[in-house]
């Protein structure tokens, strides 16, 4: 304690308000944005409010004048399958950290290898550096982390990008937060060969699957904001199209299910085109119909005996 | 511009004040960086007030949030460049305008020796006058 200023400090024993420090913050309207627009995700979202608490706690205890040597550290890992929302959620979590004080600006830079990496000798470091200039101030968001170190080439540069990034991770953690994301499999092995960056990252975040029933949930949402809907037989369609979707290899998850609603409203243009002469209505303009998502190839292959 | 105003040469912006602080720096640098200028941190050992064109050091920084980055390369070019002149400039690239907009000094040389003014005679007897660093009379490098 020692040297606090009698004017400007709580006294030692005083009580703090931890719900009043969060509602002032206004971090928790965005927690619950993300817990009403997000569909399943419940460990992630268990997670970032964990997070939000420690920083709302350690909020309180800097008031206190209890506050440790080091800030928080507020590195995170996100892992999980394509299209299971990691750069939503990063995008939420760089506001969430705006609102909690710890970052500056909250903005959310995203970039990938070739952002960070240079082509030849020396125009490696200046590149990662600049890119951590632009982040500084939010967060830096580095997907599929794990290009970064090609094990197979020892001259490869993204181990200077990778040193680059360790030191800026440890000496400006004020200045900024880093978020790697990538499968799951293939960032263990990348942290198993950089254990340094490992050890620098105090959150890892595992995204799960999503379900079926989840899927259609975000079916919905999507459709929703596309201002369509779906005929309850098109919806029966869209549960089976889903159910099939996800046994069949490359399924990203969201990413599919929104790549097939794009699809399924390319159909639906078709066929408005070819029934023209009787008019459209706003309603049919709308409504995707079920013949819209069975003219899909997974229906077909499907009745053809499964060879794709 | 010229003068050596307390043996400091007072060039741009806040030249007459005090040295900045970095919080300070920072503060300028957050209005640079809200009006949508790119910050660049020039260098040169050659005080001579028509001497625009300083060596850049490193590449101007475009679409930046944060006055810390540019902090960072500040005080990397004062590491660099202990007994030079450093200077960060604002530049605005708004039509009409693209021009630099804010340029100050944030790093000097310990000593700053100033200017002589040099007289040469013309023809019938006319003076004509220039002024010369005398840090500026050795090669580069070694002025300061």
């Amino acid at each position: 304690m020692g040297t606090l200023s009698p004017g400007a400090a709580a006294p030692q024993d005083s009580e703090l308000d931890l719900g009043g420090l969060l509602r002032e913050s206004h971090a928790l309207e965005v927690i619950e944005a993300l817990d009403r627009e997000l569909v399943g995700l419940a460990p992630v979202k268990t997670r970032i409010q964990e997070i939000a608490a420690l920083l709302v706690v350690d909020r309180a205890r800097a008031q206190l004048g209890i506050a440790g040597d080091q800030p928080p550290s507020l590195h995170m890992c996100f892992t999980g399958n394509p299209g299971t929302g990691k750069t939503t959620v990063a995008l939420r979590m760089a506001e969430i950290l705006h609102r909690l004080g710890y970052v500056r600006k909250g903005h959310l830079v995203s970039v990938t290898r070739d952002d960070l990496v240079g082509q030849y000798i020396g125009h490696t470091a200046p590149k990662t550096r600049e890119v951590i200039k632009k982040a500084m101030g939010g967060v830096l968001f580095i997907d599929e982390a794990y290009y970064l170190y090609k094990p197979e080439n020892e001259r490869d540069y993204g181990q200077e990008s990778i040193e680059i990034l360790l030191q800026v991770m440890e000496n400006n953690r004020d200045d900024l937060v880093v978020i790697l994301a990538g499968y799951k499999d293939r960032m263990d092995t990348f942290f198993r060969s950089n254990p340094g960056m490992s050890s620098r990252i105090a959150h890892h975040i595992d995204f799960p699957d999503y379900t079926p029933e989840e899927l259609f949930a975000i079916a919905r949402i999507m459709l929703e904001r596309m201002q369509y809907k779906l005929s309850d037989a098109a919806a029966g369609a869209l549960r089976e199209y889903i159910a099939l979707r996800r046994a069949r290899a490359h399924f990203a998850n969201a990413r599919s299910i929104r790549n097939a609603l794009d699809r399924a409203r390319l159909r639906q243009a078709k066929r408005l085109f070819a029934g023209q002469a009787a008019g459209v209505s706003r309603d049919a303009l709308m409504t995707i119909e079920a013949e819209d998502i069975r003219a899909s190839r997974l229906f077909r292959e499907e009745s053809a005996g499964g060879d794709a | 511009m010229m003068n050596n105003h307390g043996k400091r040469i007072t060039q741009g912006q806040f030249s007459f004040l005090p040295d900045l602080t970095d919080a300070q720096i920072s503060a300028q640098i957050e209005f640079a960086l809200a009006r949508g200028y790119a910050v660049n941190v020039e260098y040169t050992d050659d005080p001579h007030p028509r001497n625009t064109y300083w060596e850049m050091f490193g590449m101007p920084m475009f679409d930046l949030k944060d006055p810390a980055g540019i902090l960072m390369e500040i005080n990397n070019c004062r590491k660099t460049f202990p007994n030079h002149y450093v200077r960060v400039t604002a530049f605005d690239s708004t039509r009409g305008w693209e021009t630099p907009r804010m340029s100050f000094i944030v790093n000097r040389p310990a000593n700053e020796p100033g200017f002589g003014l040099v007289r040469s005679e013309g023809p019938g007897r006319s003076m004509t006058y220039t002024v010369s660093s005398y840090a500026a009379q050795r090669p580069e490098g070694e002025r300061y």
